[in-house]
């Protein structure tokens, strides 16, 4: 409770506080099934009251790390604490953490009430209490005329709701999401996330989600895990993890990017140079960590960012010009793709913001893009 | 509506008279005057009568169906118990020679097994009598149970089993109080399976009863040795009904349950 009058709702950035001890603690966290490591030396900390996604492709490891948290798996090496308290050896049902799996995991014999109840009648709550706490719960998730049926009587999206209401009811120090939202279709899907995130706000709960879905762990999620092969790359706000990623594979992941290969020089200010083609110029952008000076890397650039013009920009030191291979109309925006002399092809973005069919380019139109110093990163390979 | 062919006329009586005029000409001779069984002598529930003044029958008949019930409790019990092992037991050493031994006593010809479990009694000195029948029967209906649960039990969702771990359920309170409701309907059908085998069971039952305790099949099969007699008509008549009601019902109510639960997902799309 300190941590809202310390940072409030504005501000809420418990990682960037020394004083602040993490909820949940990985350390040097490997998990091996057999031969296969699915979890590989993990380190990770989580804070009370995060939403906080892991995000990566299938296979990635984002799931088993998560059922450790259940209880589910057990690491092979290294150390979880939750709340202080090591949780190696304390089997599921005597964990303050709750899980709402992917399937919803009902219980089809039961009603919505008492699939709601049921974590609570085991639990230590006074058995004339758990009717208050069960219609609480059934509020904050609109089901309340449904509470008599059974989970086969209702539609996907209200299982989804009764699955995430069973799952807060015991009110859990940590609530665990499986992809929550995969079986909803799109439009439901974004409805649900802002719920979600009203609902995990009203509770003050500390959320883990599981998603391979980037568009939902950047609107859903305080901080981000990006994961691949067992291994965590990047920890980050989304912001952050758009911006400015950390390796190739993070910016590649999140969202569209045109990357260009070449060998870096170091500059001054934080700056880079990359050589990438025989007599082009040279790329300045910033330099991203742990790149070093004539190492082989990777321009990485936003297709937004990157400036598409008729004319020759004057003010910018990144300027090449190339022709129009093909145009991806998508309504609210355009992609041109444009291929330069030695065969790159790079995407430029525009915003329509003007209804006209009067495109400024069309195909096989000669451009110029362009883009400033600070748009790009360049990046270790 | 399309009109029968003569040949699917043909077929349909010729494959229905195969099956069911046997059982016809048992039931109408249930009801002869004659103590002849080819001879027709005329309508008569006379039979029906004898058969439920003869002791021998009617003790026949009680033993049979505690032998039926006791054994068919007990190995649907077992047989649970091991369909949930080797299903959810994770890797164990043997587990695919256990899974693969289960299944072999729905194989093994009946006098074999009958003479095994007979050479086992004789051999630790155990009186034949209701408790060996019902020692025999568990033995060899408990893989059926166990088959029919674990077919459910791998078409079962895992995550409820979790869910309910999850929810503060120790392993024990998880099985009792979600995996065997949703198995139930599987457990219930091998325990009726395990009832109705035992109460055929002539063969491994003649090898393991003794002149204590005599069941229904082989109290029949002993009796038509001697020529048949119109009572066994009568008695088989009776069971025939038995086993009608017990089909017809079941029918009834497993398609009251489909209607059911069209109605329930109809409900649910309207409210989506």
């Amino acid at each position: 409770m300190t941590s809202a009058a310390v940072a409030g709702p504005a501000e809420f950035a418990p990682w960037k506080d020394p004083a602040q001890t993490p909820l949940i603690r990985f350390e040097g966290v490997t998990k091996r099934f057999g031969d296969f490591t699915a979890i590989d030396n993990v380190d990770l900390t989580i804070y009370r009251k995060e939403f906080f996604a892991l995000l990566g492709p299938s296979g990635c490891g984002k799931t088993t790390l998560m059922r450790m948290l259940a209880g589910f798996e057990t690491a092979s090496e290294g150390r979880i604490t939750i709340g202080g308290q090591d949780m190696n050896g304390i089997p599921p049902n005597r964990r303050e953490v709750n899980m709402m799996f992917q399937s919803y995991a009902l219980f089809p014999h039961l009603s919505v009430w008492d699939n709601i109840a049921f974590g609570l009648k085991r639990s230590a709550m006074p058995k004339d209490q758990i009717p208050d706490r069960v219609h609480e719960m059934l509020r904050l998730t609109r089901l309340e005329q449904f509470a008599r049926r059974k989970p086969h009587q209702i539609s996907g999206g209200q299982r989804q709701r009764v699955a995430l209401a069973r799952a807060l009811a015991k009110a859990p120090k940590l609530l665990l999401l499986d992809e929550p939202l995969g079986a909803l279709d799109a439009k439901l899907r974004q409805q649900t996330q802002f719920e979600l995130m009203d609902i995990q706000e009203k509770t003050e709960t500390t959320f883990v989600i599981v998603t391979h879905d980037q568009e939902e762990a950047m609107t859903v999620a305080s901080r981000v895990a990006v994961m691949n092969d067992g291994k965590v790359i990047q920890v980050d706000t989304p912001a952050r993890i758009y911006e400015t990623p950390n390796s190739v594979y993070v910016a590649d992941f999140i969202g569209d990017v045109n990357l260009i290969e070449g060998n870096v020089a170091l500059k001054p200010d934080g700056l880079a140079s990359l050589a990438w083609a025989e007599g082009a110029p040279e790329i300045i952008a910033t330099a991203g960590e742990g790149l070093k000076d004539g190492a082989r890397a990777g321009f990485v650039i936003r297709p937004e960012k990157v400036a598409i013009s008729a004319e020759r920009p004057e003010d910018r030191n990144n300027v090449v010009r190339g022709r129009i291979l093909d145009i991806a109309y998508l309504g609210n925006i355009s992609t041109y793709h444009v291929e330069l002399p030695g065969g790159q092809v790079i995407k430029a973005q525009t915003v329509n913001n003007r209804r006209l069919s009067r495109r400024g380019f069309t195909w096989q139109d000669e451009v110029w893009l362009s883009w400033t110093d600070t748009a790009g990163l360049v990046l270790a390979g | 509506m399309r009109r029968f062919s003569w040949f699917n006329a043909t077929s349909l009586t010729l494959g229905f008279a195969f099956l069911y005029v046997p059982m016809i000409i048992l039931v109408v001779y249930s009801f002869n005057e004659s103590r002849l069984v080819t001879v027709w002598a005329g309508f008569s529930t006379r039979w029906y009568g004898e058969l439920l003044r003869d002791q021998a029958f009617l003790d026949a008949a009680w033993v049979t169906v505690r032998v039926a019930f006791v054994s068919s409790t007990i190995a649907t019990v077992l047989g649970t118990m091991a369909a949930y092992v080797l299903v959810r037991g994770g890797k164990f050493m043997g587990r695919t020679l256990f899974s693969g031994m289960i299944y072999a006593p729905l194989v093994m010809p009946e006098v074999i097994t009958g003479l095994s479990l007979l050479l086992l009694f004789i051999s630790i000195g155990l009186d034949r009598g209701i408790f060996t029948i019902i020692l025999a029967h568990t033995t060899f209906s408990m893989c059926y149970v166990s088959v029919v649960v674990s077919s459910r039990l791998v078409s079962f969702d895992r995550s409820v089993e979790e869910a309910a771990l999850d929810l503060g359920c120790t392993p024990f309170d998880a099985f009792r109080s979600v995996t065997l409701p949703l198995i139930a309907p599987a457990v219930i059908a091998g325990w009726l399976l395990a009832f109705t085998l035992s109460l055929d069971d002539l063969v491994i039952a003649s090898f393991t009863a003794g002149p204590s305790a005599t069941t229904l099949p082989i109290k029949i099969f002993s009796s038509v040795r001697m020529g048949v007699s119109p009572e066994i008509n009568a008695l088989s008549t009776i069971l025939i009904g038995i086993v009608t009601v017990g089909v017809v019902t079941a029918s009834l109510v497993s398609k009251r349950r489909i209607v059911q639960r069209e109605r329930d997902e109809k409900m649910a799309g309207q409210t989506a």
